[in-house]
């Protein structure tokens, strides 16, 4: 739904792509899930640099990526999470690089850029979205917020024809999920852990 | 004295000398004492990484060695590429040598005496250079050579020309056996060097160094070395340790680790600077000692394997051994699934890559993308979780009731809850009636 709208038709490899989140828990992640699903399916290795949380494997798993294919690479100096994600793209090693990093200098961000624009990768950098003022290489800027029923999203910037205003995008979200199973299949199958809506 | 630096010698002094005399031409002449064990060591580690050319090394003491080249001329690119190729490795590793070759072992033994290099493939130019060597060459006694310059026989070919009887009534058999086995006409055996399977060697440093990235220079002769002694065994390891030796504080220990078997220099010079690279010193270092055990079998040599190109696998790993080096051995990590109810425990990390299938995990309700660890506690009003104002309840109790048999039991009532900023949060209660936040729908 999200590819119509993007000028490469998805999410762009070999490039830069910001992401600028105003919340955290705004359904960001589960916007790249498809793409993440797909390549690991493929047998293409995601790295998450920098989380801010743990990556929950569960979650992952049933949203359809292969853990076989995920990495995480954990450091608290802003400068090495730069340095690794430099070293990934360089050797070529991963096909989707996800990296948290809030601050970062102009002349940081075009390292980063220059590197993704030399790789075959998607590269997502996830940043607060006080940010979205400062100058930047990247290919794509999308800026993100949290709806009642999904997200709004608008395009900073991007290479190629763009739309304008603001979309409004129905993402995925785990109370839609909640909707269609009915607690009486939950508990059957999970005499332990068992869930119904409120 | 047996050995003389420059500026020693451009006051006259020179080795073999008494040191009386020596220390007449120079009054302010430094003395070190030999030390025929360093000297060992030292031989026998150069000895070790000259196994990289061939498995066939012999010492010849105090300070000399033989290799056997002949099978592994081809590989190295010729004979010349092959002593030029030597010539530097052994000036990388901190000495220099003179060196020759020849058809025969004692032949090129004694052409290292001669006053030119000399390298010779065939017989046919052997025996004339060795008859224009001098005579204390060939001589293994001075009782020999003293008799040899009385009856005025200078060079190799004078002595070559005596008949062969009376040399060996007046100077022994064992000289002309000698130049027969350095002629070629007789055959002489040699005890090869085994490199031992384990590997230990130390560098004293001309001068303290006091930054961490000073030692590698100094590191990269050991590592030559150890390569040599791991080609020389067909091995490879999968760790080796640093150690820096202090003045005054006890030694420093560095572990480096390999993702898999190896043993080039490079590689590990690699790994060992990335984990220098956020390391302040304890103290300036005055030695550095490079130890490893625990050699695995590695087949060949792997660069002309591959002939320099990589497989994918191979690339990936060696990225994570250098991130590993430089940020910790738990910083890269997989993840995999884990047969448990418990959030915390329904995951476990993972060597990367070796996450099994997901036919482990448990099936439950959504999940959030991220695991918020430990829970953070969320304040209580008027009944209603706090984060950033009040929390709607979207859906929930689902009841996590598990652990009791291994002491880590759990008792939680968890909710998705929306947060005023719109944010999907998943919390939980526990018996008590305290709210903790332990996941975020991302």
């Amino acid at each position: 739904m999200l590819d119509r709208h993007l000028p490469s038709n998805g999410w762009p490899s070999g490039a830069l792509t910001e992401i600028l989140t105003a919340v955290e828990g705004g359904g960001e992640l589960q916007l790249m899930l498809p793409a993440l699903a797909s390549l690991s399916a493929a047998g293409r290795r995601i790295v998450w640099l920098a989380p801010p949380h743990l990556p929950f494997a569960p979650a992952l798993a049933a949203a359809g990526i292969e853990l076989r294919n995920v990495a995480v690479v954990r450091t608290p100096r802003r400068r090495e999470v730069l340095w690794v994600a430099e070293q990934m793209l360089r050797a070529r090693a991963c096909h989707a690089l996800l990296l948290w990093c809030r601050d970062v200098r102009y002349a940081e961000l075009r390292r980063l850029a220059v590197a993704a624009d030399a790789s075959h990768a998607l590269v997502a950098l996830f940043r607060p979205q006080q940010t979205a003022q400062a100058p930047s290489p990247a290919a794509l800027r999308l800026e993100l917020r949290p709806t009642a029923d999904g997200l709004e999203l608008r395009i900073l910037k991007c290479r190629g024809p763009r739309s304008e205003g603001p979309l409004r995008l129905r993402v995925d979200r785990p109370v839609h999920a909640l909707d269609r199973s009915s607690p009486a299949t939950s508990r059957s199958r999970d005499p332990v852990a068992w869930l119904c809506p409120a | 004295m047996f050995a003389v630096e420059a500026q020693a010698e451009s006051q006259g002094v020179r080795a073999g000398m008494e040191l009386a005399a020596a220390w007449a031409l120079a009054p302010r002449l430094q003395l070190r004492e030999r030390n025929s064990s360093a000297e060992r060591a030292a031989l026998e580690g150069i000895a070790a990484w000259l196994c990289r050319f061939t498995p066939a090394v012999s010492l010849e003491p105090p300070h000399g060695m033989l290799a056997e080249v002949r099978g592994s001329l081809r590989r190295f690119g010729g004979l010349r590429s092959l002593v030029a190729q030597i010539r530097e490795g052994i000036a990388a590793l901190g000495f220099s040598a003179r060196l020759s070759a020849a058809p025969s072992a004692r032949g090129a033994w004694w052409l290292t005496f001669g006053q030119t290099q000399a390298l010779l493939e065939d017989f046919s130019t052997l025996r004339g250079a060795l008859e224009r060597l001098p005579i204390e060459t060939v001589c293994a006694t001075d009782e020999a050579r003293m008799l040899l310059s009385r009856i005025g026989i200078g060079t190799v070919d004078a002595l070559l020309e005596l008949p062969r009887a009376g040399v060996a009534r007046r100077l022994g058999p064992e000289l002309l056996a000698d130049l027969d086995r350095a002629l070629g006409t007789a055959p002489e055996p040699r005890r090869f060097f085994v490199p031992p399977e384990h590997f230990a060697a130390v560098l004293e440093l001309p001068a303290e160094v006091e930054h961490a990235a000073g030692l590698l220079f100094a590191t990269r002769r050991l590592l030559l070395q150890l390569e040599g002694v791991l080609s020389a065994r067909q091995s490879g390891i999968r760790r080796f340790l640093v150690v820096l030796e202090h003045r005054r504080l006890s030694s420093s220990r560095i572990e480096v680790g390999l993702a898999s078997p190896g043993r080039e220099a490079e590689r590990l010079l690699g790994l060992l600077r990335e984990r220098l690279s956020g390391y302040t010193l304890a103290a300036p270092v005055e030695a550095v000692r490079v130890e490893a055990d625990g050699f695995v079998p590695l087949a060949g040599d792997t660069q002309s394997l591959f002939g320099g190109g990589r497989t994918d696998a191979e690339t990936w790993h060696r990225l994570v051994e250098r991130l590993q080096a430089r940020l910790g051995e738990h910083a890269v990590t997989g993840l995999d699934l884990n047969a448990d109810y418990r959030p915390e425990r329904a995951w476990r990390p993972c060597p990367p890559d070796a996450a099994q299938a997901a036919r482990k995990g448990v099936a439950f309700g959504p999940r959030p993308l991220w695991l918020v660890e430990p829970p953070r506690a969320l304040a209580e009003r008027n009944g209603i979780p706090q984060h950033d104002g009040p929390l709607a309840m979207l859906a929930g109790p689902e009841r996590i009731e598990s652990g009791w048999w291994d002491g880590a039991e759990v008792r939680r009532d968890y909710f998705i809850a929306r947060a005023t900023d719109a944010a999907l949060l998943w919390i939980y209660r526990t018996p008590g009636g305290d709210w903790y936040l332990h996941g975020i729908f991302a």
